[in-house]
């Protein structure tokens, strides 16, 4: 990767045209932007899964309400893991629509015998979930202030602190997953299936620092570490594996 | 071969034995847990031994994903399938002694959770392996092991933090600090018993999955040398 990226701006600068008649192999940024950019572009005239996430978390949402009847003070204590289930569940449905688009047209494999680097595409695809998950979060907040009259009395800084470091954590291994179940059979299905088991330490602590928050009881100290912790050791994990599964044959 | 598997049989069932005799006669009634307590014995090995065994999966995967050698996937298979029998031993053991002794079946204590949770890790990594379709299933499942055998001390810090946050649930008595000697000597010859078992049978397990790799192969050879006399135009390889 380092390689890539300290060969080839020089060619780049020398030949004045970037990419025209250069044999190297294009930069890893530049590959990851315009990979990123195809993506949300798509997105942006589809509106195919921030349209279908939206409604179904806001489904989420109402049903969970008729089961509970909560209370201001009670909806505070039960928020954090009612917002989460709903981003959970919610992601599940732009993940399965990230490499599902690639299959089309044989894209995956014209990616995989270009000389661009696997991780360049596994970034853009991450991040392209990541700003589509968080999207959906920024649209979900007024829907929680307004059925659950939700009010944080703890810092609102430290909420999008951890909402960012759970965001990565959820959409990390589920872009690399989607990448491994898009290769079986009933593939819609196997995506939860593997990432949910995984995502267990990371949920329990997404939800249980964003309750500490919402309730003011302390700062989620640890919880941040842990989530910082599990993000660093996933995204190592995701670079360097995902040449493998992008190859897999 | 042959032989081999029958004299491990015999120490198997040899060591299951003495073990049963220590754990229900040599060792020592517990004092206030009494009789229900000797469940100890069987379920404390399963743990450890379902542990060991995903330590091999993970050990198996990793020597796949280096060397693509067949020979590891088919250890770490076995190995994950033969774990998650030891582990679902554990969980099923866990509330019969806990019913008795906590009043409870289930508690979502640090130790009972981190459990369960890596059982269902692995039987995602068993499914994940169900539903692969072709030569990838290899490569994928190696891939799933590795994160999840790196999960499991997210897993246990995460609950262990989750669950100081909330009053601990009364638990008593347990391995705590320390057990009467005979008692050792019985869990000990349990783990010993246990280890050969699991071994036994995951080396059987082993051998089933090289045979309906060898069936498989000489099947799709079969089909192949049809083609070949069949018909004249041959679908070209890929």
């Amino acid at each position: 990767m380092s390689a890539v990226l300290d060969k080839t701006p020089p060619a780049h600068n020398a030949g004045g045209k970037p990419g025209v008649g250069s044999m190297s192999a294009p930069s890893v940024a530049r590959v990851t932007r315009s990979t990123l950019a195809k993506d949300v572009r798509l997105e942006w005239r589809s509106k195919d899964a921030i349209n279908s996430m939206l409604f179904f978390s806001l489904l989420v949402v109402v049903i969970f309400a008729f089961g509970f009847d909560p209370t201001a003070e009670e909806s505070r204590r039960i928020a954090g893991g009612l917002f989460w289930m709903a981003v959970l569940f919610s992601t599940v449905v732009a993940l399965n629509q990230t490499w599902a688009r690639e299959l089309r047209n044989q894209v995956l494999d014209a990616y995989r015998v270009s000389p661009a680097s696997p991780a360049s595409l596994f970034i853009a695809k991450a991040v392209g979930n990541f700003i589509f998950v968080a999207t959906l979060e920024v649209l979900m907040v007024p829907l929680f202030v307004v059925f659950y009259n939700l009010r944080s009395l703890g810092p609102v800084w430290q909420l999008l602190l951890v909402a960012a470091l759970s965001t990565w954590a959820l959409v990390v291994n589920g872009t690399f997953f989607g990448a491994m179940s898009i290769r079986t059979r009933s593939r819609e299905i196997m995506l939860p299936l593997i990432l949910f088991p995984i995502s267990i330490p990371a949920l329990l602590t997404m939800v249980e620092a964003t309750t500490q928050i919402l309730t003011g009881e302390s700062t989620p100290t640890f919880g941040i570490q842990l989530l910082l912790i599990y993000d660093i050791v996933f995204t190592t994990i995701c670079l360097t594996l995902f040449s493998t599964i992008l190859n897999a044959e | 071969m042959k032989p081999g598997i029958v004299i491990f049989g015999i120490v198997a069932a040899a060591l299951l034995s003495y073990g049963l005799h220590a754990a229900l006669v040599g060792a020592p009634t517990e004092q206030t847990m009494g009789d229900v307590q000797r469940i100890f014995y069987y379920h404390v090995p399963s743990a450890w031994t379902a542990f060991l065994l995903f330590f091999v999966n993970f050990v198996a995967s990793i020597w796949y994903l280096v060397r693509r050698n067949p020979i590891a996937d088919a250890i770490a298979v076995s190995a994950a399938e033969v774990g998650v029998v030891f582990c679902t031993v554990v969980l099923v053991t866990g509330p019969i002694w806990a019913k008795p002794v906590w009043g409870i079946w289930w508690t979502w204590d640090a130790r009972l959770t981190s459990t369960l949770v890596l059982w269902l890790i692995y039987v995602s990594y068993l499914i994940l392996r169900r539903y692969a379709t072709g030569g990838q299933t290899q490569v994928m499942a190696a891939v799933l092991a590795i994160f999840g055998f790196l999960d499991v001390p997210l897993v246990y810090m995460a609950i262990r933090w989750f669950r100081t946050q909330h009053p601990q649930p009364v638990i008593g008595g347990g391995e705590g600090s320390g057990i009467h000697p005979s008692m050792m000597h019985a869990l000990m010859w349990n783990f010993v018993a246990f280890l050969v078992f699991a071994g036994l049978v995951m080396w059987l397990r082993y051998r089933i999955e090289l045979a309906s790799r060898a069936i498989e192969s000489e099947f799709a050879q079969r089909a192949v040398d049809d083609d070949l006399h069949g018909h004249m135009p041959v679908r070209s390889t890929r």
